[in-house]
């Protein structure tokens, strides 16, 4: 079953068009991978699932379990299961790491009618995910990603996706920065979130974390829209033939 | 040919002549007191309200702001207490309607360290303090203080106080009416104090208060003064500070203000001695048509002494967070270590802040800056925050809260900082 559907999906930046009927279906357990060249419009597809302003959808749609969330604020579409991790995670001065958490998982909790977690129930799934990462318990007293590294903060994110258990995780560019160490890390914190009843979209330029996070299925982007897609080869073919055939095709 | 001309009588200039004339003879204090009322009112006469041509008053306008001169406060008719900060242990000296009022207070008589003297009685008593000698003597508003001052209290602290003093002013009258209470607290070389300063009144009068603290910090001595404004939002405070700071000593002042309709906190410090430490810092919460200015003058007369001026506001509203900080290194203040910064942010289009830097350095072995900032909240952390499924409201308070709080984190006495972070909060649930 799709949980996922994109529709005819046109975007606007600042009046620049980035998106141009991009038709995407994710289902329920599947882990897709998304891949193009710059400028093709992945990051974009994600801050639109993520529901960030200043970009104008002229047509088409996204529906999640069949319900279109064009009209969802971002704080609403995170309580109805999205997750976007993000490929430049900001700093939060003055933001303690837990205090974050535990106000996001509770706000979220809340709007679905759930009850708020126990303080000793939070900061024990907290630890356990944190150490599973390589997060120190240092990293965690401090305020949200401040005087982190790229790979702390790629990190923190794929820890906050594991405490708030998305429906629909979306990995943008998650591998960018990481060395081959923190990648492994990152990946298997994802593959730990590998469920049937989660779907998760994975962003990248590169074949290599796919080699960590096998896709089970693989969507070439080029120009705004979907021009291929196909098993987890497809990643191999193109690190072998780059991404040049495409770009005619979708002109 | 250059004519010395002024502009006619605002209202309140003619009210405030006219009352100083029918009180000069009803005041408190003695022939010395009187001369000191009249030499200070003389030189109000002579300046008149200060206005936005008068640099220092540039962003508070008195002329405009101050539209009529309320009568003088009568005596409270009725005995109260003073709430205190929620979790902190206090002696409390209690101010209200400008006098000392004893049936209000509870300083503990047992602080050995810590001598409590009413304001005149001190004057007349003590021969070595020449009350009004301080900082900011030279100010419009502190002539008018001491042209009119109603009361206060001197304290002395000998020896380290064993708990925080919280001087509370408070109005407790039912129709507007103006004070203006003086205080005076000294410590002496080696003891410590912390100072909490607050003020208070009804929500729906314009009463006007008119303020001065002086406050002399001994050689080697520390004092941590908080000063909190929570006056009704029709008040008019103007509150004067006056600071002379010892040698080796450590100084840290924090004026947390979320109250009042027109505010002016104005403090002016002098280094006299070297090696002391400062941190001098506030944050202000404004909604609705609040103004508020905290003016700085500090003065470096010794070198070897660093100091810290931290200000953080937050404007909501159409209100308006004004902050002018000067700082002057005098010539031989070598290794002067000054640094200012302010911070507003500014949470609707018809907020304004204003932000006035200045340094007066003359001496050459120094290292002075400030920087000024004014904006609206990160739009990109707000969406962060809520596409993790915090609601809109909530992802601002948050960031509201973590703006003010690394202000409010200098406040070094642990009961008092968390007592105003709850203040702040508490502002912040009001805003819905």
């Amino acid at each position: 079953m799709a949980f996922l559907e994109v529709k005819n999906l046109h975007v606007e930046v600042e009046g620049k068009k980035i998106l141009n009927g991009l038709t995407l279906t994710v289902e329920k357990g599947q882990v897709a991978a998304i891949m193009g060249p710059n400028g093709s419009g992945k990051s974009t597809l994600a801050y639109v699932l993520a529901g960030k302003d200043n970009y104008k959808v002229t047509e088409g749609d996204v529906l999640l379990n069949g319900e279109s969330v064009l009209e969802m604020a971002p704080d609403e579409r995170a309580a109805n299961g999205v997750f976007l991790a993000f490929q430049y995670p900001v700093e939060v001065p003055g933001v303690a790491t837990m205090t974050f958490l535990r106000t996001a998982l509770n706000a979220q909790r809340k709007r679905r009618g759930e009850s708020e977690v126990s303080t000793p129930e939070f900061m024990k799934l907290v630890r356990d995910i944190a150490s599973r990462l390589g997060i120190s318990q240092e990293m965690l007293r401090r305020a949200v990603n401040v005087g982190f590294s790229g790979g702390e903060k790629k990190r923190n994110e794929i820890l906050q996706m594991a405490v708030l258990q998305p429906q629909l995780a979306v990995l943008d560019e998650t591998d960018s920065g990481l060395d081959i160490d923190a990648l492994k890390i990152v990946a298997d914190g994802v593959n730990c979130l590998r469920s049937p009843a989660r779907s998760i979209v994975v962003i990248t330029h590169y074949q290599r974390l796919l080699n960590y996070i096998v896709p089970d299925v693989v969507h070439v982007l080029a120009k705004g829209r979907v021009v291929k897609s196909g098993g987890k080869e497809l990643a191999l073919e193109l690190e072998a033939k780059g991404y040049t055939q495409f770009q005619g095709e979708a002109a | 040919m250059k004519a010395e001309f002024r502009a006619i009588k605002t209202p309140a200039e003619q009210a405030l002549s006219a009352a100083f004339a029918a009180a000069r003879g009803k005041l408190p204090g003695g022939g010395a007191i009187t001369a000191l009322r009249d030499e200070a009112f003389h030189h109000f006469d002579a300046h008149g309200l200060p206005h936005r041509r008068i640099e220092e008053w540039k962003y508070t306008d008195l002329r405009a702001l101050m539209r009529e001169a309320k009568p003088l406060a009568e005596p409270a008719t009725r005995t109260g207490v003073v709430t205190g900060l929620a979790g902190v242990e206090a002696g409390r000296v209690a101010i209200v309607n400008g006098r000392y009022e004893p049936g209000w207070s509870d300083l503990n008589a047992s602080d050995a360290g810590v001598t409590l003297t009413e304001l005149f009685a001190f004057a007349a008593e003590q021969k070595t303090y020449r009350l009004g000698d301080v900082p900011g003597k030279e100010d419009i508003a502190f002539w008018l203080n001491t042209a009119f001052m109603t009361g206060g209290v001197a304290l002395r602290v000998k020896e380290n106080a064993r708990q925080p003093v919280h001087i509370a002013h408070v109005f407790a009258g039912n129709s507007a009416a103006a004070m203006y209470p003086r205080c005076v607290v000294i410590v002496e070389p080696g003891a410590q104090l912390t100072l909490v300063e607050s003020f208070e009144g009804p929500v729906g009068l314009d009463y006007q208060v008119n303020s001065v603290l002086e406050l002399v910090i001994g050689d080697g001595a520390r004092v941590d003064h908080v000063k909190i404004g929570s006056d009704g939002e029709a008040a008019l405070r103007l509150s004067t500070l006056g600071v002379t700071v010892g040698a080796n000593s450590a100084y840290n002042d924090f004026a947390f203000t979320t109250g009042g309709g027109v505010v002016r906190n104005q403090t002016f410090v002098r280094f006299n001695g070297e090696g002391t430490g400062a941190s001098i810092g506030g944050a202000t919460l404004l909604r609705n048509r609040q103004h508020v200015d905290n003016t700085l003058v500090i003065e470096h007369a010794a070198g070897g002494c660093k100091s810290r001026e931290r200000f953080r506001s937050v404007l909501d509203g159409q209100s308006r967070g004004i902050f002018q900080g000067k700082i002057i290194v005098n010539p031989h203040a070598q290794k002067t270590d000054a640094k200012m910064a302010s911070h507003a942010l500014l949470l609707s289009d018809e907020a304004e802040a204003d932000n006035k830097p200045e340094l007066e350095i003359f001496a050459d072995d120094v290292q002075c800056g400030h920087g000024a900032t004014a904006g609206a909240l990160d739009s990109a952390l707000k969406f962060y925050l809520m596409s993790r499924g915090i609601p809109e409201k909530q992802a601002e308070a948050l960031l509201i809260q973590a703006f003010v709080g690394e202000a409010i984190e200098e406040i070094t006495h642990d009961g008092i900082r968390e007592a105003i972070m709850q203040s702040a909060i508490n502002w912040l649930d009001a805003r819905g």
